[in-house]
């Protein structure tokens, strides 16, 4: 069959945007200091695409003991894009974007 | 059953027939008797859909976008400023290849400020890749929805159903309501293979690059071309069922006349009545109606205009700098076929009525010259 022919009616993926990852041209990334997230999950609420996960176990690092066992915020990096709306946005202040090495 | 319906009621009982699951559309002269009785149809049970109350035509389309994405059959209904808002929209659902039907009703842009009928609304919208369909009668209205979803949804392409304001909108004609049980015969329920579905996520309209956005557009295309074959088809069994019949054009006396009107919509009832009466005094009058303007229906257009001496074009649309656009669309259809002189009267703009003496007028225009290199406005004041 002829390459144009291949093509689908209509512009759709084959698949879900789980194997379309669309967070490669970051420039900036953010980074979260758990030493200081009090885990309000701002971020998790502002970020505009999504990419930023609950980690429901809980992260060790956290600047008090019963912080331990909390949800903690999680960037996801297949995804994130690098706007910085979370380190913005963060009350604790514990997010910085720091430059992405490529 | 046989009803008093007035253009918009048609509509909605169009889209009511047609069993349409979504309905988002924003009220605006002379639309808004489409969506009140959707409205009504909706609360009283009737008609079993999500009628969606939005902010704009803007938002009416995208919600139509959304459902028919998902696999909803999607209407709306707007007019003039409305579908101008909705512009942006209009490209993304034939794109999108989306199988919505909606009504427009055709009334001219402001400013000045103007609500009765003009064609230049849905003109303006000729490249955005949806059909287009201008309807004389609340009939023929009704009976091109149903047809339109049944075409749209074998195409993958979304139709506009225009009807001229007031002309049609407001003016009840003796409408046959077709029975539900034939039209779920002729129109069964929409299930597109690939849809918006949890179960098999996909992403719709992401990135085209260069090496691929020209073929993804001339397949959109190749669907408007091969959609005249199946709009003739889909009309062959529609007439199998209903008894009715319309056609992409309509010709009435067309193989011996000598001149041959164009027109579109309601003024063509007023020159069928003319060639009718020039028809008895032995004038070899014709009629050309264009039905439906996209696709265009170059073969039929040529096929009618074989014969004939002269054409005489009457359009209720200008494209400023140019002429009306059926006349320059038809000129393009003779390019290379015939050379005869075609007339292009502008008429009724606004609303304006164009009666029987306008239409003599105009054939007598053309009776005593040879050619005209410019449009002609009909009745302007000195």
């Amino acid at each position: 069959m002829k390459e144009n022919q291949k093509l689908p009616e209509i512009v759709v993926s084959s698949g879900s945007m789980k194997i379309n990852k669309t967070g490669s041209w970051r420039n900036l990334r953010p980074e979260i200091d758990y030493s200081k997230c009090i885990r309000c999950m701002i971020c998790w609420k502002f970020c505009p695409d999504a990419c930023i996960k609950i980690n429901k176990e809980g992260i060790k690092l956290a600047p008090r003991e019963n912080l331990k066992k909390e949800p903690a915020p999680e960037i996801d990096y297949d995804y994130c894009k690098g706007c910085g709306i979370c380190a913005e946005e963060c009350p604790a202040k514990c997010i910085a974007m720091l430059k992405e090495k490529k | 059953m046989k009803k008093l319906l007035i253009g918009n009621h048609a509509v909605s009982y169009g889209a009511m027939l047609s069993r349409a699951e979504v309905i988002a559309a924003y009220p605006i002269t002379p639309q808004t008797q489409v969506v009140e009785e959707l409205a009504e149809l909706c609360a009283s049970g009737k008609l079993k859909a999500q009628f969606i109350k939005v902010e704009s035509e803007h938002s009416a389309m995208s919600a139509c976008i959304g459902a028919a994405q998902a696999g909803a059959r999607a209407f709306t209904a707007t007019s003039s400023q409305g579908l101008a808002l909705m512009h942006e929209v209009l490209h993304w659902a034939a794109n999108a290849r989306l199988p919505i039907v909606m009504a427009n009703i055709n009334r001219a842009m402001a400013p000045g400020w103007n609500i009765w009928a003009d064609h230049i609304d849905s003109l303006a919208q000729r490249d955005t890749g949806w059909m287009q369909f201008y309807a004389e009668t609340n009939q023929e209205v009704l009976d091109t929805i149903i047809i339109a979803y049944k075409v749209c949804e074998r195409v993958l392409l979304p139709a506009m159903i225009n009807l001229d304001a007031f002309f049609l909108s407001h003016t009840a004609q003796s409408v046959e309501i077709p029975e539900q049980d034939m039209v779920d015969e002729f129109l069964p329920p929409y299930n597109p293979e690939i849809k918006l579905d949890p179960d098999d996520p996909r992403a719709f309209g992401g990135l085209l690059p260069p090496k691929y956005y020209m073929e993804m557009r001339c397949k959109l295309h190749s669907a408007h071309r091969n959609a005249l074959k199946i709009i003739e088809e889909e009309e062959k069994n529609f007439f199998k069922i209903f008894k009715r019949k319309y056609g992409l054009v309509d010709e009435f006396y067309t193989k011996d006349a000598q001149i041959i009107i164009v027109t579109s919509s309601t003024i063509t009832s007023t020159a069928r009545e003319f060639v009718m009466r020039e028809r008895k005094k032995g004038r070899k009058l014709g009629l050309l109606k264009v039905r439906v303007f996209r696709p265009f229906p170059f073969e039929k257009i040529r096929g009618a205009l074989k014969n004939c001496e002269k054409l005489v074009v009457i359009d209720r649309n200008i494209s400023y700098g140019n002429a009306g656009i059926f006349a320059t669309e038809i000129k393009s259809a003779l390019y290379g076929f015939r050379n005869v002189p075609v007339f292009g009267f502008v008429a009724g703009l606004g609303g304006r009525d164009v009666q029987l003496e306008d239409i003599e007028g105009m054939v007598d225009f053309a009776r005593k010259k040879n050619f005209s290199k410019d449009e002609i406005w009909w009745g302007l004041k000195k």
